[in-house]
């Protein structure tokens, strides 16, 4: 495809006794440059390709992990469809996108337009960059790491508690990650922590591209606050929208550290997530077979909604380029 | 509209610019630098209780100064986990990861992004998925691999794995970014003779080395986070990883609270200065990400 292209791109600049051999040389390049994607292409097939392909077989049998896996067919995914801890998992896993993505992104939105639009901009860059970097922090650590220290902030004998002690709040002091009524929403918060930086930092790099002249126009044409923000910040940074959206579904799709280091899916399940569940199902519960077809169904799900929102974009895309 | 008013006399610009020195910038400000703190509140209580000792920190709790300059919570962990064994680890694994995917990729995407070999918009598709795809779909197959092949509790399983995992990121974005790879310096580069070999370490690689560099940096970072597949494949005191360390010390349920938190500050400290040294690699690759 891109073979006549070159060829049409060299003509004009190659002298004519060149062009004879020029062209014989880039007439079947392919061949030559499937060699360079082989080391790739072995890899992938050895370390994904094959392996997903086996969980996929797996979760067609019943194997503890030793001896012969024995084919069921279906049976585990029948079985699924019946088990409360599964569902209450991918319920969980909608918490999870709230926690990781909804909030995350507009909050993220109208941080990064204060700090670039309003901080930015009426104090020194260097107060805005400060204040990105803070918000930033939390993404840099091991995200184990983050969980054990909130992990031990929310013990009954942890930071919180204490701090409630010392305003006088010592009534709701709490077994905050132990109580199964307070332990899910007390992880989301724990995950928008964790994940308020990322968007904050991508959109402030969109705004970077946009020209500051259009806010300085709306703003002399009398725009205030809100208007430039949906008019301009929100329209002009719509593709890096998209790319938060993506990748961070995808994350809280397969939230593990976070949940592992925080609670192991506890109490009673309130915060068991499917990458937990097959986990546990793999190497506690040694049961190979249930846990690959979790996996699957996980895997299912994660392409489905990475396809739909590559074509939204798409259309989204199209749509813009048509107006 | 913008651009017509684009360049308006200063006259219309003074009133605009009196206005912006109002006391809402300043309330606007004070709430995000208190949200900003909020933020860093967790570090506080962390760097607060690293240095305390048990017994301080039953009788006073966790609010309180520490009585004494407490480093015996820190040495304990460094000793307890053997933690220089750990950050070796870690390096080594991160490190060897974040060259080998680059030069993978830097192969593929060669292959995808200038030789536009056919079918590449469905094999970068595919890259693309191996890169979204849940690590428990491929984690039982790779454990029990590498246990029928003596790699089980290796460094180099993991290296091997992650060099592919983030490889499979690596080339769809070098892959865009070769896509747009000036043609003329190809062109060039061959009329002077030079194969296809030559050119890609003589021409292309010298003018992606922007690219290049963030995405050493990135892989390094991302395979250091790492935590599952480490878990599952690193089980032993000399092979695991800073994270996983401090993960399964917390399982047995023995470490109290100043020794959980000097183990954390000493985890967390190698992200924190590889943050403050590449901030700006790491700025320019979120928006080299981004921008597709």
């Amino acid at each position: 495809m891109a073979v006549p292209d070159s060829v049409a791109a060299s003509r004009p600049t190659t002298t004519s006794p060149k062009t004879p051999a020029a062209t014989t040389n880039r007439r079947r390049p392919d061949a030559a440059y499937w060699l360079y994607l082989l080391p790739g292409a072995l890899l992938f097939l050895l370390v994904i390709g094959g392996p997903l392909v086996y969980t996929g077989y797996l979760s067609l049998t019943r194997w503890s992990g030793v001896g012969e896996p024995s084919f069921i067919g279906l049976e585990n995914y029948r079985t699924l469809l019946t088990d409360d801890v599964f569902w209450t998992s991918f319920r969980n896993t909608v918490a999870m996108i709230v926690a990781m993505v909804v909030v995350p992104t507009l909050v993220g939105l109208v941080l990064a337009a204060v700090l670039f639009d309003t901080i930015g901009r009426r104090f020194r860059p260097r107060t805005a960059a400060a204040l990105r970097a803070a918000f930033y922090l939390p993404q840099v650590l091991p995200v184990v790491v983050a969980g054990i220290v909130w992990g031990w902030i929310l013990r009954p004998d942890g930071a919180l508690n204490g701090l409630l002690d010392a305003i006088g709040l010592g009534a709701l002091s709490h077994d905050w990650l132990g109580d199964p009524g307070t332990a899910l929403p007390v992880v989301m918060a724990v995950m928008i922590w964790v994940q308020i930086g990322y968007p904050v930092v991508v959109f402030m790099a969109a705004l970077e591209r946009v020209n500051p002249e259009l806010y300085e126009a709306a703003e002399i044409d009398g725009a205030g606050w809100w208007r430039r923000f949906r008019a301009i910040t929100l329209a002009q940074i719509r593709p890096e929208t998209f790319v938060v959206g993506l990748t961070c579904t995808i994350a809280a799709m397969k939230v593990f550290g976070p949940i592992y280091a925080l609670t192991r899916g506890g109490p009673e399940n309130a915060t068991n997530v499917p990458s937990y569940f097959a986990y546990f199902t793999f190497f506690k519960r040694l049961n190979v077979g249930y846990g690959s077809a979790i996996s699957m169904v996980l895997t299912l799900i994660i392409v489905v909604v990475a396809v739909l929102f590559i074509r939204a974009q798409n259309r989204a895309e199209r749509r813009d380029g048509a107006l | 509209m913008a651009v017509t008013l684009a360049t308006p006399p200063r006259v219309t610009r003074r009133p605009a610019d009196r206005h912006r020195r109002g006391v809402g910038r300043w309330i606007v400000l004070a709430l995000v630098g208190a949200a900003a703190l909020v933020m860093l509140v967790p570090f506080a209580f962390m760097l607060l209780n690293a240095f305390k000792s048990p017994g301080d920190y039953s009788t006073n709790g966790p609010l309180s100064w520490p009585t004494e300059f407490y480093t015996t919570g820190l040495r304990t962990y460094w000793e307890q986990v053997d933690f220089p064994v750990k950050l070796w680890n870690s390096m080594v694994i991160s490190g060897s990861v974040a060259v080998l995917a680059v030069l993978v990729s830097l192969l593929s995407a060669y292959a995808l992004g200038i030789g536009r070999v056919r079918g590449r918009l469905w094999i970068i598709g595919l890259f693309l998925l191996a890169n979204m795809l849940p690590q428990e779909a491929l984690i039982y197959p790779l454990y029990h691999f590498a246990k029928e092949v003596g790699l089980y509790n290796t460094r180099l399983a993991v290296i091997i794995i992650f060099t592919v995992i983030q490889a499979a990121f690596g080339t769809y974005l070098l892959a865009s970014v070769l896509g747009t790879f000036p043609r003329t310096l190809l062109e060039a580069a061959a009329l002077d003779g030079a194969g296809r070999w030559r050119i890609l370490w003589r021409v292309v690689l010298p003018n992606i080395r922007p690219t290049i560099s963030v995405l050493l940096v990135f892989f390094f970072i991302w395979t250091w986070n790492e935590f599952l597949i480490p878990l599952v494949m690193l089980i032993d005191n000399q092979t695991q990883t800073v994270p996983v360390a401090l993960a399964s010390l917390q399982g047995d349920r023995l470490m109290d609270a100043p020794t959980t938190n000097a183990g954390s500050l000493l985890s967390l400290l190698p992200a924190i200065l590889f943050f403050l040294v590449f901030q700006r690699t790491l700025a320019r690759g979120i928006t080299a990400g981004a921008d597709k």
